[in-house]
C-alpha cells in the first residue's frame, strides 16, 4: 500500500493457515493484497479483513441479491458485505460462473488470458472448478461484472447457470485420454447443453436440473449423486479379454492376490479362474461395474457395443435428503450422430416434463417420489425394465386390473426385439 | 470501452467451448482410442494409445482457490517443463500432459520445489472436494478453504503415495445441503440449536408462504409477533437443518454454540465392486474450531488410520465397514454409537437390521 490510503487489516487468524504443506489459499489471498498499484489490492485487503472477523466470530457476512449481464438473467452470483462499514473495498464481492471446456482442458496461454481479464476487472482470486463445473471468478464489483463478461465471452467463455436454470454441466477426461470411456463424453456434454441454452442463460424452471457425463461406471465426475441427469458410460457386448496378458499379470502378482482382489471381489461372481491362469467371464452374469478392469488394464477392456445408461434424479440434501438417480435408461447407444440426437430428445423430453409437472423448488427426483416412477415412465412414454428395479415390489397393495394387457406389451417387445436379432 | 458502456453489449451465446483447441495434440490424435494405462509412480499416469502413442501425466494438488500468481506459475512450469497442455481433475487437481517421458522427473521436481504435492493417483487420499465457506456463501456455517487447508496438511503424507486400501475421497460442506457431496469421509456443519428469529425484518425480507414450504417438517408457520406478520417455529418439531435460512435470511441458523460439525463416512460414487452409496453419520456436535478444526482433525486422522491398518486391498471405506460391521467400526475408531444413529427420517427402517446377522 504505498499510496497509504488503507492499512493493512490484521489477519491473525489467516495467518496461521500459511505454513504446512499443502499450498495455502491464505498466502495467495496476499500476494493479491500486496500487489502494488494494482486495482484489486484494496479489496483483497477488506476480504481478508472480513474473513479474518468470520474466522473470529464464527459468522458469515455475505448476502446475496440481484445482478446479471445485459440480456441473461443468471449466471452471477451476487455478494454484498454485511459489514461494509468495516471493509468498505470488498463490499461487492461478485462470482461469475463460467463454463469451462468440456473436459476441464486448458493451454496455459488460455489460463494466462483467463488471468489477465480477472486482474484488470475483478479480484485476481480464481477457483478451478466450483462442484457444478464452473469456473468461479471470484470477486469483483457490480460495475466490473459487465466488462468481464464482455471479455470473456469475446474471448469464446460463455455464463454458466445459477438459481432455477439449467445448471452448468461436467463431464470426465473421456476419450480424450482415458481406455474406458465408453462414449464421446464431450460431445454428449456440449451437444445438450449448448441445445438448452436458453435454459442456462434466463431461468425459467421450477428449480436447478444438472446434468453430468461419466464415460464408465467409475463416474469420475460423480453424476449419479450430483446429476438430475446423469449419464454413465457401458457396453453391451461381452468384455474383452486379453487371455496372455491375464496370465502375465498373475505371474507378477500371484494367484492368490489375483483371486482376492478379481476373482472374489466381483459383485456377482461372475469370473472364474481356470487352471491355466486364464479366466472365464460370465458376461450375462456381469454388471459392468469396472471393478476387474480398473485393477488389470492391460488384460481386460469395456467391450466394443458401446452406450451409456442414464440415471435421473440425484441431488444433494436440500429438502427431503440426498437422493441417488434411478436408472431409467438401462442403454442408448453413442456412436452415430442419431444416437446422439436420441440422447438429446430425451434430455428434452425430461426437462419439459420437469418444467410442467415439478412444483417450486423441487427437483426432479423429489417429483419422482412424489409421483412414483411408474408415472414418471408413463409420461416419458419409457418402457419398464427389470434394470430399474433392486427388485420387484414387495407391497400386496398394488393395482393389476390391467396386468394382463401389460404382460401382452412386454412379451410383443420382447418378440419383437427377437425378431429383429433374426432378421439380422 | 466508452462506446460499449453506453449500448450494452448483446452476449454470444457461445456455451460450453470446445475442448479440442486446448487438448494435447496426442489426445486429439488418439480421441477415443486408448489402449490401457498404468501408474509408474504415485501422481503419475501413463496411457498407451492403440497407436503405440503414449500420454504421460503428472497430477499435483492445488488449493483451488487460486491467485493469479499461482496460476502463472502453473504456466510457467507447463511451458518450461511440460508441452503447454493443463487439465484439472473434479478434485481442483491440476494435470500436466506430456509426450516424452524424459520430462516426468524434471517436472516432478520442480512441482515439489514450487510447492505443488505431486501425488492423488490410485489409493491415495486425494484433495478434498469443498465448498466456498465464509469466503463467499451468503449461508455458511464454517469455512471451506481453511478448513481443508488443515485437512490436506494433516494427510499430506497420504496424498503423494499410495499407500492406502483404496482411493480415499474426503468432502467437507459448510452447511447440512451437503454440496461438498458424498465421500468416504464428509465433514460437515451439523447445526444443533433451532433458529432465532429476527421478528422485525420477516415481513420486509421473507416470502413467508415459501419458507413455510421450504421446511421439511412443517415445523413453521406464519404469525403476527409485535404485531407485524411474522413467523414462528415449533422447535419440537425443528430438525434444525436450516432450509429455511436461504430464503429467509432473518431465521439465523449459524451461532457460535450451535454450528457444530459432524463426521460421515462410506459414501462412495463408483460401482466398481458395490454400488454407489451415501455416507453415513458417525460423530456429531465436534466444535466449529478455527483456524485448525484439531478436535475435528483428530477423528479423521483416527479413522483414516483404522481403515489403513485394517481394509483389504481394493475395499472402499464402506466397503471395508460393511465386511467388519458397524460394532466393530465404532470399536476401532473409539466412538460412541448412540440413538442419533438411527435414522427417523424417510424410508427409516430400511437402514435398520431385518435379520439374526451379528457382529460380536
Amino acid at each position: 500500500m504505498k499510496d497509504g490510503d488503507q492499512v493493512k487489516n490484521p489477519t491473525p487468524m489467516l495467518d496461521q493457515l500459511e505454513d504446512g504443506p499443502w499450498p495455502s489459499f491464505v498466502t495467495g489471498l496476499k500476494r493479491l493484497r500486496d500487489t502494488e498499484g494494482a486495482q484489486y489490492a484494496p479489496m483483497m485487503n477488506d476480504l481478508l479483513g472480513q474473513l479474518n472477523k468470520s474466522y473470529e466470530t464464527r459468522t458469515g457476512y455475505w448476502k446475496g441479491g440481484t445482478l446479471s449481464v445485459f440480456g441473461y438473467g443468471g449466471g452471477i452470483i451476487p455478494r454484498f458485505s454485511e459489514v461494509a462499514s468495516e471493509f468498505p473495498a470488498s463490499k461487492e464481492f461478485h462470482t461469475l460462473r463460467i463454463m469451462p471446456p468440456a473436459g476441464f482442458h486448458y493451454t496455459t496461454d488460455l489460463l494466462r488470458k483467463l488471468c489477465d481479464i480477472w486482474e484488470k476487472h475483478g479480484s485476481g482470486l480464481i477457483a478451478f472448478h466450483g462442484q457444478s463445473g464452473d469456473i468461479m471468478f471470484q470477486g469483483c464489483t457490480s460495475e466490473n461484472a459487465q466488462k468481464a463478461f464482455d471479455e470473456l465471452n469475446e474471448l469464446g467463455f460463455d455464463l454458466g447457470g445459477a438459481g432455477p436454470a439449467l445448471r452448468t454441466a461436467m463431464s470426465c477426461v473421456g476419450h480424450a485420454r482415458c481406455e474406458q470411456s465408453c462414449f464421446d463424453g464431450a460431445k454428449a456434454h456440449r451437444g445438450i447443453i449448448n441445445k438448452f441454452l436458453d435454459e442456462m442463460h434466463r431461468p425459467s424452471l421450477p428449480y436447478k436440473f444438472k446434468f453430468k457425463f461419466s464415460g464408465c461406471g467409475n463416474d469420475c465426475v460423480n453424476a449419479i449423486h450430483r446429476a438430475d441427469f446423469a449419464v454413465i458410460g457401458t457396453w453391451r457386448d461381452d468384455i474383452k479379454i486379453d487371455q496372455e496378458k491375464v496370465k502375465e499379470h498373475i505371474a507378477e502378482k500371484g494367484r492368490k492376490y489375483t483371486i482376492d482382489t478379481v476373482i472374489s471381489m466381483c459383485p456377482t461372481r461372475a469370473i472364474s479362474l481356470n487352471d491355466d491362469d486364464t479366466f472365464d467371464i460370465d458376461n450375462k452374469s456381469c454388471v459392468r461395474c469396472m471393478h476387474c478392469i480398473n485393477v488389470m488394464t492391460k488384460a481386460l477392456s469395456p467391450g466394443d457395443d458401446r452406450g451409456a445408461s442414464i440415471m435421473i434424479g440425484g441431488k444433494r440434501s436440500l429438502k427431503v435428503g440426498d437422493l441417488m438417480g434411478t436408472m431409467i435408461k438401462p442403454f442408448i447407444k453413442l456412436e452415430t450422430e442419431e444416437d446422439f440426437q436420441e440422447l438429446e430428445d430425451f434430455a428434452e423430453a425430461c426437462i419439459e416434463f420437469f418444467a410442467e409437472n415439478a412444483l417450486e423448488h423441487e427437483r426432479i427426483g423429489e417429483t419422482i417420489d412424489r409421483i412414483g416412477v411408474p408415472a414418471f415412465l408413463e409420461a416419458l412414454d419409457i418402457d419398464a425394465d427389470p434394470n430399474m428395479v433392486n427388485h420387484p415390489t414387495t407391497s400386496s397393495y398394488v393395482r393389476t386390473d390391467d396386468f394382463d394387457e401389460e404382460s401382452a406389451k412386454w412379451f410383443e417387445r420382447k418378440a419383437a426385439e427377437k425378431g429383429l436379432v433374426v432378421d439380422a | 470501452m466508452n462506446e460499449m458502456s453506453k449500448k450494452p453489449r448483446t452476449p454470444d451465446e457461445v456455451g460450453v467451448p470446445d475442448p479440442k483447441p486446448f487438448m494435447h495434440p496426442l489426445s486429439i490424435k488418439n480421441y477415443g482410442t486408448w489402449d490401457y494405462h498404468d501408474r509408474p509412480r504415485t501422481g503419475v499416469l501413463r496411457h498407451v494409445a492403440k497407436s503405440g502413442d503414449e500420454l504421460w501425466t503428472v497430477r499435483a494438488g492445488t488449493q483451488r482457490q487460486m491467485d493469479v500468481y499461482t496460476i502463472r506459475k502453473l504456466c510457467d512450469i507447463g511451458d518450461n517443463f511440460a508441452d503447454g497442455f493443463v487439465r484439472f481433475t473434479t478434485r481442483s487437481n491440476i494435470e500436466f500432459m506430456v509426450a516424452d517421458e524424459a520430462k516426468v522427473a524434471p517436472l516432478i521436481e520442480e512441482l515439489t520445489a514450487s510447492g505443488f504435492p505431486v501425488g492423488g493417483t490410485g489409493a491415495s487420499v486425494s484433495m478434498i472436494s469443498h465448498t466456498q465457506g465464509w469466503l463467499h456463501c451468503d449461508i455458511p456455517g464454517t469455512d471451506a478453504s481453511g478448513v481443508v487447508k488443515g485437512l490436506m496438511d494433516m494427510l499430506h503424507s497420504e496424498f503423494i503415495q499410495e499407500k492406502m486400501p483404496n482411493r480415499v475421497r474426503i468432502t467437507t460442506s459448510c452447511c447440512q445441503i451437503n454440496c461438498g457431496g458424498q465421500g468416504d469421509i464428509a465433514i460437515n456443519v451439523q447445526y444443533t440449536k433451532p433458529p432465532k428469529i429476527n421478528h422485525d425484518l420477516v415481513a420486509n425480507v421473507c416470502e413467508r408462504p415459501a419458507v413455510v414450504a421450504r421446511c421439511p417438517v412443517a415445523a413453521i408457520r406464519p404469525a403476527m409477533v409485535n404485531g407485524k406478520p411474522s413467523l414462528e417455529i415449533d422447535e419440537k418439531k425443528c430438525i434444525c437443518c436450516g432450509a429455511c435460512y436461504p430464503p429467509c435470511p432473518p431465521m439465523q441458523i449459524n451461532s457460535a454454540e450451535s454450528t457444530k460439525i459432524a463426521i460421515w463416512v462410506g459414501g462412495k460414487h463408483s460401482n466398481a465392486r458395490s454400488k454407489p452409496t451415501f455416507h453415513k453419520l458417525v460423530v456429531a456436535n465436534l466444535p466449529n474450531n478455527a483456524p485448525h478444526w484439531p478436535e475435528v482433525n483428530a477423528i479423521v486422522l483416527r479413522i483414516v488410520k483404522a481403515y489403513k491398518k485394517d481394509a483389504k486391498h481394493w475395499e472402499r471405506m464402506g466397503e471395508w465397514i460393511e465386511r467388519i460391521g458397524w460394532s466393530r467400526f465404532f470399536e476401532m475408531t473409539e466412538l460412541a454409537f448412540t440413538k442419533h444413529h438411527i435414522d427417523t427420517w424417510t424410508g427409516a427402517r430400511k437402514t435398520m437390521n431385518a435379520s439374526a446377522h451379528v457382529h460380536f
